[in-house]
């Protein structure tokens, strides 16, 4: 048992830790949104540059050979800025796509465009009526000689106003419900029949709502009918990226009520000197140690083999993270009172970004339901 | 960065559970599970063969008996020994009273009273708080004067935890009444039955008999029995709470009561269905076991931290998690289990005690659960209340 980082871990956090403390200061980030794309393609090159967007790719298909703490160690980083770049979308759900369920020519095709910056993804899965089920799928998959024919119409795609390419999840058979007979397909953005409209996100992030219109697919991922494993592997992996994103936000969102609570003096004294305040300021911290034991806990169990353990563990992960991050970030806004009410203060933008996190791929009540309904995680004696 | 145990530790673990399964009483096992506390006479004997094994005082240096343990091995061992269930190394030799006599102790206190401590030839007993002093412990007023060839202890200590089974009681007495509250205190070792030493019993609202008030009236203190230095008694307090902190967090305890909580919720009938398939019901246990979850790995990095950083590193922030979860969890389960034995949790009479269910009226199982949940409100308000940890980490990890 050992939570330290090994050198070069060590290393990888310096650098990105460095390159967001000079690029991705509060001002900087804002001037990012409000460019044409929503984030900002300079900083994506730098990425590129220090081995990030290829990190988690074996090293014979061009990638770096990261497993899950170099993603939690990147992920955690990019908390603390609340960054605004498709990494999530792009290296962690495109690239867990690809490593997972591409063949290998495919593989070798995409991982050097992705690793160099040039080649954008957005994962397609939610529909109007599925709200946290992965398996909750209408849109369809019909097979046309050799190619697969897409329709339906997925929402909330991150990422998905610059995707180069769209990893959707189709039914290749069954009923909208059903577990079996779900494909995931990669659909280039550029494809007949493909329409996109961007938006922005409450928390920042670029989104789009994608219309399939009988778009054709260039490429099945895992084997069709069974797509749902791969995508509850590959989601689990997003899962543990997600609660390392939610410690870094935690800790900084943590460390900001904090300061102004040593400066802010009313009543002729600083306001962190009342106990009652302290006491909300202990809480967050009891809060972000347990979510910080638990995004460790979510590194080791998404490389679980047994799948329905791994499945339950994220359940636990997701609940216990997202309880936490939704108190941590509301005591953040209470401590601080009406200064962090307003968009010129940051501590409201970790808020949001958390209260967005929290419910990303299913919210706490969600898991907590879920985890419920298969046993818990403790056996009975 | 390596998250999981060693193939050494796997078979170390292997090693507690074979051992348990030879040597632990299969009636206390079952007394436990029922959820009493054990006896005085099942701890003594368990604790014995311990000793025997070498085990009894795990976080003990080899010297003075201790088995060598790493961080890790002290844990799995505490937990295995709490999910069997069996007792745990009685706390008041070996994780307070022993641990000071070997960081603070003359030779001659560590070769007269360590050995007897491992053993349990003596029971130890705890003489800290007072009802003037509780959260604010230096606040505490029992004074000991100088008077020849003796001390002369006089004051009153409360919540004294099994004082009635004890042989011997550690206590922090005012040795400088003209110091500061927390340097004029000194640590002295009480033989109980010394005369002028009254123990009386408080009950607790379940009903049992846990823990008394003792008495000091002109007790006489052999001048060799006070450890460590004259007025620095609140050094040695400071250790021993120090010591105490990891003891608290009872992940493996819960877990062991979590297991019997699903065994009685699928065999208790809610309408037409066990009460394992009531959706709330079912969600209120899953929540205890995601923090408890949290908890076994907030306790693996403190574990891994103090393996890597003994006694050179901060205190982790980590650490002051383990208190607060750790009681909550355990309040929160006993709360569950109550809530299963319905109406049946009700029958009034002392848990621990034998034969109070003499008419049959309750499920075996169900008997004292409701006695269980009252007497835990005691743990967020012991070792230091769950408000006095908040205050602690405001002013230790938060700087505030």
């Amino acid at each position: 048992m050992d939570f330290d980082l090994n050198e070069s871990q060590g290393m990888l956090q310096d650098s990105v830790r460095k390159l967001l403390s000079d690029k991705y200061g509060f001002e900087q980030r804002k001037a990012y949104m409000a460019s044409e794309t929503g984030w900002s393609r300079d900083l994506w090159a730098q990425y590129a540059d220090l081995g990030l967007l290829g990190l988690p790719f074996d090293e014979e298909d061009g990638g770096f050979g990261g497993g899950g703490e170099e993603v939690m160690i990147v992920a955690e980083q990019m908390g603390r800025h609340i960054t605004l770049e498709p990494w999530l979308s792009t290296v962690v759900l495109g690239g867990g796509f690809l490593r997972h369920g591409a063949a290998a020519d495919l593989r070798a095709d995409m991982v050097a465009g992705v690793a160099g910056g040039g080649v954008l993804l957005a994962f397609a899965q939610q529909e109007r009526q599925s709200r946290y089920d992965l398996h909750d799928v209408a849109t369809t998959a019909k097979k046309d000689g050799a190619a697969w024919v897409i329709t339906g119409r997925k929402g909330m795609v991150l990422h998905g106003d610059t995707a180069d390419h769209f990893i959707v999840t189709a039914r290749i058979s069954g009923n909208r419900r059903d577990k079996g007979g779900i494909g995931v397909f990669l659909v280039p953005a550029k494809a007949e029949g493909v329409s996109v409209r961007g938006f922005r996100q409450v928390d920042g992030s670029r989104a789009a709502e994608v219309e399939f219109s009988g778009a054709r697919a260039e490429h099945v991922l895992g084997t069709p009918e069974d797509g749902l494993a791969l995508v509850d592997k590959v989601v689990d992996e997003a899962i543990a990226a997600l609660a390392a994103e939610a410690i870094g936000a935690m800790d900084v969102v943590h460390a900001m009520t904090l300061d102004y609570m040593k400066t802010r003096q009313q009543f002729g004294k600083p306001i962190g000197s009342f106990q009652a305040l302290q006491h909300k300021a202990a809480d967050m911290l009891v809060a972000i140690e347990q979510s910080r034991s638990m995004a460790y806990f979510a590194t080791m169990a998404a490389r679980d083999p047994d799948a329905a353990e791994r499945r339950r563990n994220m359940h636990a992960v997701k609940a216990q993270i997202g309880r936490s991050q939704r108190l941590v970030g509301q005591e953040a806004i209470q401590l601080h009172g009406g200064i962090a009410m307003t968009m010129e203060y940051a501590a409201g933008h970790y808020f949001k970004r958390l209260t967005v996190n929290e419910a990303t791929f299913g919210d706490t009540d969600f898991h907590l339901r879920s985890l419920s309904d298969l046993g818990g995680l403790v056996q009975a004696a | 960065m390596e998250l999981r145990f060693t193939d050494e530790e796997r078979a170390f673990r292997q090693e507690v559970r074979d051992f348990l399964a030879a040597e632990c009483p299969e009636a206390t096992r079952q007394h436990m599970i029922a959820g009493k506390s054990p006896t005085k006479e099942m701890v003594v004997e368990w604790q014995r063969k311990l000793n025997k094994r070498g085990w009894a005082a795990p976080e003990w240096p080899k010297e003075h008996g201790g088995p060598g343990w790493t961080p890790a091995q002290k844990y799995i061992f505490r937990e295995e020994l709490q999910m069997w269930p069996a007792p745990s190394p009685l706390g008041f030799n070996i994780n307070m009273c022993g641990p000071v006599i070997i960081e603070f102790g003359t030779p001659e206190q560590k070769a007269r009273f360590l050995p007897r401590m491992r053993n349990l030839d003596d029971w130890w007993c705890q003489g800290f708080s007072e009802p003037g002093a509780g959260s604010d412990l230096a606040g505490l007023k029992t004074r000991a004067v100088r008077d020849g060839d003796h001390w002369v202890i006089n004051g009153q200590k409360t919540w004294t935890t099994l004082a009635q089974h004890a042989d011997w009681i550690f206590v922090l007495a005012r040795t400088d009444p003209a110091a500061k509250k927390q340097e004029g205190i000194s640590f002295f070792l009480v033989d109980m039955k010394t005369p002028g030493i009254t123990v009386r019993p408080i009950i607790t609202i379940e009903g049992g008999h846990e823990v008394n008030e003792v008495f000091f009236d002109d007790v006489k203190v052999p001048l060799d029995h006070l450890v460590g230095q004259e007025n620095k008694g609140w050094d040695c307090a400071k250790f021993l709470l120090g010591n105490e902190r990891f003891g608290q967090a009872r992940v493996g305890a819960s877990r062991e009561r979590i297991r019997r909580l699903k065994v009685i919720a699928r065999e208790t009938m809610d309408g037409d269905r066990p009460l394992i398939e009531d959706p709330e019901f079912r969600r209120q246990m899953t929540e205890m076991e995601i923090e408890l979850k949290a908890l076994e790995m907030t306790v693996m990095r403190v574990i891994a931290n103090e393996t890597k950083r003994a006694g050179t590193g901060k205190p982790d922030p980590a650490t002051s998690v383990l208190k607060i979860k750790g009681t909550e969890i355990q309040q929160g389960v006993s709360e569950l289990l109550m809530k299963a034995a319905g109406p049946y949790a009700w029958v009034d009479g002392d848990p621990d005690a034998e034969g109070t269910n003499e008419w049959d009226v309750a499920p075996d199982w169900a008997f004292g659960l409701a006695g269980v949940y009252f007497n835990w409100r005691k743990q967020s308000i012991y070792g230091g209340s769950n408000e006095i940890q908040r205050n602690i980490m405001a002013k230790a990890f938060l700087g505030l």
